[in-house]
């Protein structure tokens, strides 16, 4: 109980081998109540996600794959269904600070460089100072930003400032790393580049993943899990497991294996569109 | 030839960038509204002049008539230079100590001034964070603090002198508290803008970092409003300066810029009038100027662009 926060948030290493449920959802229902009709943004998810996994929602907007994402973080409360992080409610998963979460836009404040940005939460979990900059150092170093430290965000382009804001969700070792769309603003060659570097980090942070994103290739290339998704109400029509070697390169978006699971997730967001148009 | 290119070059370069800049079109705007006033004022002292003249029945010509109407004791519209002398006479040349010293009157307006810009800003932030961070408050205080605005000034400030002095509050702080009453408004509007401008990703993070309220405030909406809270400064300290001079004129007060207008106007000495106002109008822009390198200096060391 003498422990400082700090020291509390340095986990001992998940044995990673060991197949353990981190993310569970039963019957998720969520509805949101507008003026003139309810919203069925998600209807009776079930899903499970396992340590060390990487697992990406797919589907049209308005599929509720953000809502999903945004349900797991507690930012959005299910109107039935339940869902555990780890055991727990995801409320109480937040409160122990279980995940880092990548916004679409990288959110970096403005009035703060990028080493106070990534030192933000370890902030308010209220860690000396000497730590958080060693924490800074580190984590920036791992999304390639060394230099950068004190830049303020306008000084970095879109790309970069996504990276920043990785290293923010990561610096407080998070078990699970949730990303919505993180790269859907960027250009194809700086996401090919990010993911790539993504892929990377999650081999080496032995983290889980769950990715939102509506670009095919980027599901199949990153993901050990494709979850696809179709709207109104959002559900889940497909989940793809995929087994590429964890340190695949963009080479293997030319293979066949590639261009099948790719083919599936397309048949399964045209079924699911097709009585919509 | 080349030569006289040489020379000219740099000089029609010095040319643009007055031009481009903001000193050429100031001085120029200046020259003109300097022109218009030599014009108006002579226009305005001509009958009074012309009326003189006839009565002392001297001859006189155009020239006589267009240089006295600028040099008269007490005109209609004093001439730009004649406002000048009197505030040089004023300002520069009478000691700060003697009641005749502009720069004493300013320091008697501007103390209360600055008295009542501070607390009125306090007060400002203050409503603002209760606002923005309580509901009921929102409701319930709102609509008081838009109403407050709606009181002409010169009909709530000799009550509040009254009230003020009947229980024993006189000079400084009356003053000071019509400052307030002013300047407070465009500060409370500007922050709940400001305290309420984080969007929602940047608020989401906060919330999935477990911040508490006092963390988010801190690191997320105080910083946030910075640049509202500047804007709304600049507004607040020259009404600040105009309420401290509405605060003297119904109390007959003894000292002050509003105090040196009233007594102008009592004995018709139009220009003690105009250089008061004058240097009420210098006071005010040097003021909003003082505010504006102050959140220069500091939004700069918060990464602004430059």
């Amino acid at each position: 109980m003498t422990a400082s926060p700090a020291q509390s948030i340095e986990k001992p290493a998940q044995d990673a081998g060991q197949r353990r449920t981190v993310v569970e959802a039963k019957k998720l229902s969520l509805t949101f109540q507008t003026a003139d009709s309810p919203v069925y943004a998600l209807s009776e998810i079930d899903l499970q996600v396992e340590h060390g996994e990487f697992v990406s929602f797919i589907g049209p907007s308005g599929c509720g794959k953000t809502t999903l994402l945004r349900a797991i973080a507690d930012l959005e409360q299910p109107t039935a269904g339940s869902i555990e992080i780890n055991g727990v409610s995801a409320h109480q998963a937040r409160l122990d600070r279980s995940y880092g979460y990548v916004f679409q836009a990288p959110a970096l404040y403005p009035w703060r460089n990028i080493e106070r940005n990534v030192t933000l939460p370890l902030e308010i979990m209220g860690m000396p100072r000497e730590e958080r900059e060693e924490r800074a150092r580190k984590y920036l170093e791992l999304v390639d930003l060394a230099g950068f430290a004190k830049k303020f965000p306008w000084q970095l382009s879109g790309g970069m400032q996504q990276r920043a804001s990785i290293a923010r969700a990561l610096c407080f070792d998070p078990e699970i790393l949730l990303m919505d769309e993180p790269f859907g603003a960027l250009d194809e060659i700086v996401r090919d580049h990010l993911n790539e570097q993504l892929l990377k980090l999650w081999d080496k942070t032995r983290k889980t993943v769950v990715f939102v994103t509506h670009s095919i290739p980027e599901a199949v290339f990153l993901s050990t899990k494709i979850v696809v998704m179709s709207p109104r109400p959002g559900r889940i029509i497909d989940v793809i497991e995929t087994n590429f070697p964890r340190d695949r390169t963009l080479d293997i978006r030319e293979t066949a294996d590639f261009l099948e699971i790719a083919h599936r997730v397309r048949e399964g967001l045209r079924a699911g569109h097709s009585y919509d148009d | 030839m080349t030569d006289a290119a040489a020379i000219a070059g740099p000089k029609v370069n010095i040319v643009s960038r007055v031009a481009a800049g903001r000193a050429g079109p100031v001085a120029a705007v200046s020259l003109v509204i300097l022109a218009l006033w030599y014009l108006g004022a002579i226009y305005m002292n001509a009958q009074m002049q012309i009326d003189r003249f006839e009565r002392e029945e001297t001859a006189w010509s155009a020239g006589d008539l267009v240089s006295a109407t600028l040099s008269q004791e007490r005109p209609l519209l004093p001439a730009p230079h004649q406002i000048l002398v009197e505030m040089k006479k004023t300002i520069i040349d009478t000691k700060i100590t003697s009641k005749r010293s502009l720069v004493f009157h300013s320091w008697v307006t501007l103390s209360s001034t600055l008295l009542g810009f501070a607390i009125g800003t306090v007060l400002g932030i203050f409503l603002a964070v209760g606002i923005v961070h309580v509901k009921a408050l929102e409701k319930s205080l709102m609509p008081w603090v838009i109403s407050s605005q709606t009181i002409p000034i010169l009909a709530i400030a000799p009550m509040i002198v009254v009230v003020l002095g009947a229980i024993g509050l006189k000079g400084l702080i009356p003053k000071a508290i019509i400052s307030t009453y002013l300047c407070f408004f465009p500060v409370t509007i500007g922050m709940v803008k400001g305290l309420r401008s984080p969007d929602p990703l940047q608020m989401d993070l906060m919330h999935t970092y477990n911040a508490n309220q006092w963390q988010t405030f801190w690191l997320l909406r105080w910083p946030s409003s910075l640049p509202f809270l500047f804007t709304s400064l600049k507004v607040a300290i020259a009404i600040s300066l105009v309420g401290a001079i509405v605060g003297e004129l119904p109390t007959g007060a003894q000292a002050g810029l509003g105090a040196r207008l009233l007594a102008g106007s009592y004995y018709g000495q139009t220009i003690q009038i105009w250089s008061a106002l004058v240097t009420a109008a210098l006071l005010a822009a040097s003021m909003v100027a003082l505010v504006g390198m102050i959140e220069k200096q500091l939004l700069r060391r918060m990464g602004a662009r430059p």
